[in-house]
């Protein structure tokens, strides 16, 4: 059991938990997941690595509740507990002076960022910062980002706020050379990222969010063609060279259970979803 | 009870094993097979001959007492007779089960020269049921703690039988699994109708009640490495980690959706339960046409999942012929009665998707068989021109399984073989001092029994390497 000890709203229905968790607390770095079980009929499912705190013995994680476990999981309150948590899982992200370096964050996924972020500054990067979202109600953690950066950009599919969309990057990047790329959020986005610093010979780096199951290489179920090999995202990854990666391939296999998704999550609401009003 | 003295003659056929009717239990995932009465096992009993030279023994991998753990039984000494073979195997439930007796100790019963040989693995089983039944499993005295402390990684066979044998000794082992729940293969390979997850739940209880403690989720060479965990306070450590990785065939769109390795296709249903969705969060999706690609237990044990979770044909697809099929044969038996068809001397040689990037079709090649490879085994070489299609919506990839690597790949010094398995000495030695491993990450995949075999090895080299340190 882990107790949570840490709850947040970072934006509606995005929510970040620190939980207790001592000895994961002291090995996990950034990239990393972990694998969480809510309770005896709950599912694994992988969220990446928010934040670790070796003093404290915490350990956090973001997520956005869209279906049934994490709607659940949002259900929780400060002193409630997890039945599991298996980490920290997956390979470290690389962290070291690359020179100049872009870190693009969408979602959710800005959450873990905050930390990769820091870690390239405290590693002596250059660093541009893009945080983005669907609509400026999703963004969050905006001051914290640009304080750790040295240009800090916003965008939102909508455009209400910052630029509208993603072309603004071709701007960006053709008025300096960038050493790093590291995108991290929806596929979708993390594609449209790699086709467009390809032309810009942009090494860059996207973390995977397949399917996954146990998390340790064991099912396969989390498996991805890169460069045209078969990958597991959980071992092998999560981070992969993102203009290797067959994105058409993993939208595909993550939509493999939607109707049965969508199915749990009505079931969920059903039954009368949660009580706490999203506090 | 009466003593009752074998009968002069002796019956040719063995007591059938009482089962669930396959028109019934092909819809079910409880037991197939339901045990013997007790009148059911004393007339077993009284049929071995109580060979002064007794070759089973011989057969068996952790060597019991066969005959006189049978002797006790028709005598009615249940306790006496359970604890015998306790001796030797910690766990008897489990392996009057799942061991291929055919091949171990009832291949070498003499009675099998004649007619049936005698079901040993029936009457293993039906002395640990017995003895779980009455709800008062015999735990042996505590024994004086040695102080030393042990790391056994993996809760599978292997893990649990040394972690056992190691807390009798006196030593404190402390069993790291990365999973969330114990009993490696056990609970998230071999389905319920085979072995009841109570039943691993119990020995696993069992093995903690002896002293031994059990962390979960703990994934070793990520939250903690081998040489952290000798730095940090455990004198020795051993490796049961099993042969967990998934093979895939290597042919086109195995990425396509409704193709499943066998180990995912079998995690969702044991370990988290997808046959209870929506009441369990796991989902798993059945279409009608399955095909399982391989032939061994891990090929049976998915055609049958399968076909309980409503698919209206499950066709095991085998690159050999029905006599080389690695399955225990009363598995082979069982999924024949409740009507899993078999196609043999064929393998896949492409997947073909819908516009929905599902698979819809599966080409196959003809396969004839060659002579013997190093598995002694005839090998199986293509027809040229004899591809074929099936229609299929879900496809189940069962052609094997290898050691995971992350073990391997954070303990600098431990040799390692071509196949990634790691190199050990008969008593589980491997080239760091005090690590020992045993199990399917030494051997590569194999049995239950040889897992357990290894284990408890390894926990005597443990004791003695333990007690002889300064
Ligand atoms: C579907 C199926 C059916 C089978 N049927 C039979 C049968 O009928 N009869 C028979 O005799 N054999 C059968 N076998 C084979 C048998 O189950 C195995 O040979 C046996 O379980 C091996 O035991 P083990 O302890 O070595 O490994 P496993 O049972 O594989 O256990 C290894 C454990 O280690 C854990 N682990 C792995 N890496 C780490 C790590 N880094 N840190 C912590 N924990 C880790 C795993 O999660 C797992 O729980 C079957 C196998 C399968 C897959
Ligand atoms: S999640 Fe199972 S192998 Fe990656």
């Amino acid at each position: 059991m882990y107790e949570i000890v840490g709850k947040r709203e970072l934006a509606p229905k995005i929510k970040l938990f620190e939980v207790n968790a001592p000895e994961m607390a002291e090995k996990a770095r950034p990239g990393q997941f972990l694998i969480i079980i809510i309770d005896e009929k709950g599912e694994r499912i992988p969220l990446t690595v928010a934040g670790y705190d070796a003093e404290k013995g915490t350990i956090s994680f973001a997520f956005n509740e869209v279906g049934k476990t994490t709607k659940q999981l949002g259900c929780l309150k400060v002193g409630d507990s997890v039945q599991s948590i298996t980490g920290p899982l997956g390979n470290p992200s690389d962290i070291r002076n690359f020179g100049r370096a872009l870190c693009m964050a969408g979602g959710v996924m800005i959450a873990p960022m905050l930390l990769q972020v820091r870690a390239l500054r405290e590693a002596g990067n250059k660093i541009t910062v893009v945080v983005g979202a669907r609509i400026k109600e999703l963004l969050f953690y905006e001051k914290e980002m640009k304080d750790l950066s040295d240009e800090f950009y916003v965008a939102t599919d909508d455009g209400s706020k910052g630029y509208k969309g993603l072309d603004f990057l071709k701007e960006i990047l053709s008025k300096q050379k960038f050493d790093r790329c590291v995108a991290w959020g929806p596929v979708v986005m993390m594609k449209n990222v790699c086709e467009i610093t390809k032309p810009f010979g942009v090494p860059t780096v996207v973390t995977l969010t397949p399917i996954m199951i146990d998390g340790m290489g064991m099912c396969g179920v989390c498996r991805v063609t890169v460069g045209g090999k078969m990958k597991f995202g959980c071992v092998d990854g999560p981070e992969f060279d993102g203009h290797l990666v067959d994105f058409d391939g993993l939208i595909n296999r993550q939509r493999m259970f939607l109707p049965e998704e969508r199915l749990s999550s009505l079931l969920w609401e059903l039954q009368g979803g949660c009580s706490c009003g999203g506090k | 009870m009466a003593e009752s003295k074998p009968k002069p003659k002796i019956k040719k056929e063995a007591e059938p094993m009482p089962k669930q009717k396959p028109e019934v239990r092909r819809k079910n995932f409880n037991e197939v097979a339901l045990g013997y009465s007790e009148e059911q096992a004393k007339t077993e009993a009284n049929r071995c001959l109580q060979c002064p030279k007794p070759q089973c023994v011989t057969g068996c991998p952790v060597e019991i007492s066969i005959p006189e753990f049978i002797k006790l039984l028709r005598e009615g000494k249940y306790e006496e007779a359970a604890k015998k073979i306790k001796e030797k195997n910690s766990l008897p439930a489990v392996c009057g089960r799942v061991c291929p007796q055919e091949e171990q100790c009832q291949k070498f019963c003499i009675l099998g020269k004649v007619g049936e040989p005698v079901s040993i693995g029936r009457l293993e089983r039906w002395l640990a049921d017995w003895e779980r039944k009455r709800g008062n499993v015999k735990k042996p005295d505590d024994p004086p703690p040695t102080g030393k402390k042990v790391a056994v990684i993996g809760a599978g066979p292997a893990g649990l039988t040394a972690a056992a044998d190691l807390a009798k000794l006196g030593h404190k082992a402390v069993i790291f699994e990365a999973l969330h729940l114990p009993g490696g293969v056990l609970v998230y390979g071999i389905p319920e109708f085979r072995l009841p997850k109570s039943i691993v739940r119990a020995e696993a209880d069992y093995v903690q009640s002896l002293g031994a403690d059990l962390k979960l989720g703990y994934l070793i060479g990520r939250i903690h490495t081998i040489p952290e965990l000798l730095k940090t306070g455990f004198d020795a450590v051993f490796i049961g980690t099993g042969a967990g990785l998934p093979a895939f065939l290597g042919v086109l769109g195995e990425h396509l959706g409704g193709i499943y390795s066998a180990n995912e296709f079998l995690i969702r249903v044991n370990l988290m339960k997808a046959y209870a969705f929506p009441f369990y969060d796991t989902p798993i999706r059945i279409g009608k046409h399955v095909v399982v690609i391989g032939g061994g237990n891990v090929a049976t044990d998915s055609a049958r999942s399968a076909l309980r979770l409503g698919a209206e044909e499950v066709c095991i697809v085998y690159r050999r012929s029905r006599e080389e099929m690695p399955a225990r044969k009363e598995e082979i038996e069982n999924a024949e009665e409740e009507g899993i068809l078999c196609k043999f001397l064929a393998n896949p040689t492409r997947f073909i998707g819908d516009e929905k990037g599902w698979v819809k079709q599966m080409e196959c090649i003809c396969m004839e068989l060659g002579p013997p490879d190093e598995s002694g085994r005839r090998r199986p070489v293509p027809v040229k021109g004899s591809e074929f299609t099936m229609d299929v919506d879900t496809v189940v990839v069962a052609v094997g399984r290898t050691p995971n690597p992350i073990i391997q790949s954070t303990t600098e010094g431990l040799a390692v073989t071509k196949w990634g398995t790691i190199v050990a000495d008969e008593n589980g030695k491997t080239s760091i001092e005090g690590v020992y491993a045993g199990g399917d990450i030494v051997t590569g995949e194999a049995t239950v029994i040889s897992a357990m075999g290894a284990g408890k090895k390894a926990a005597r080299a443990i004791h003695e390497y333990l007690m002889q340190e300064k």
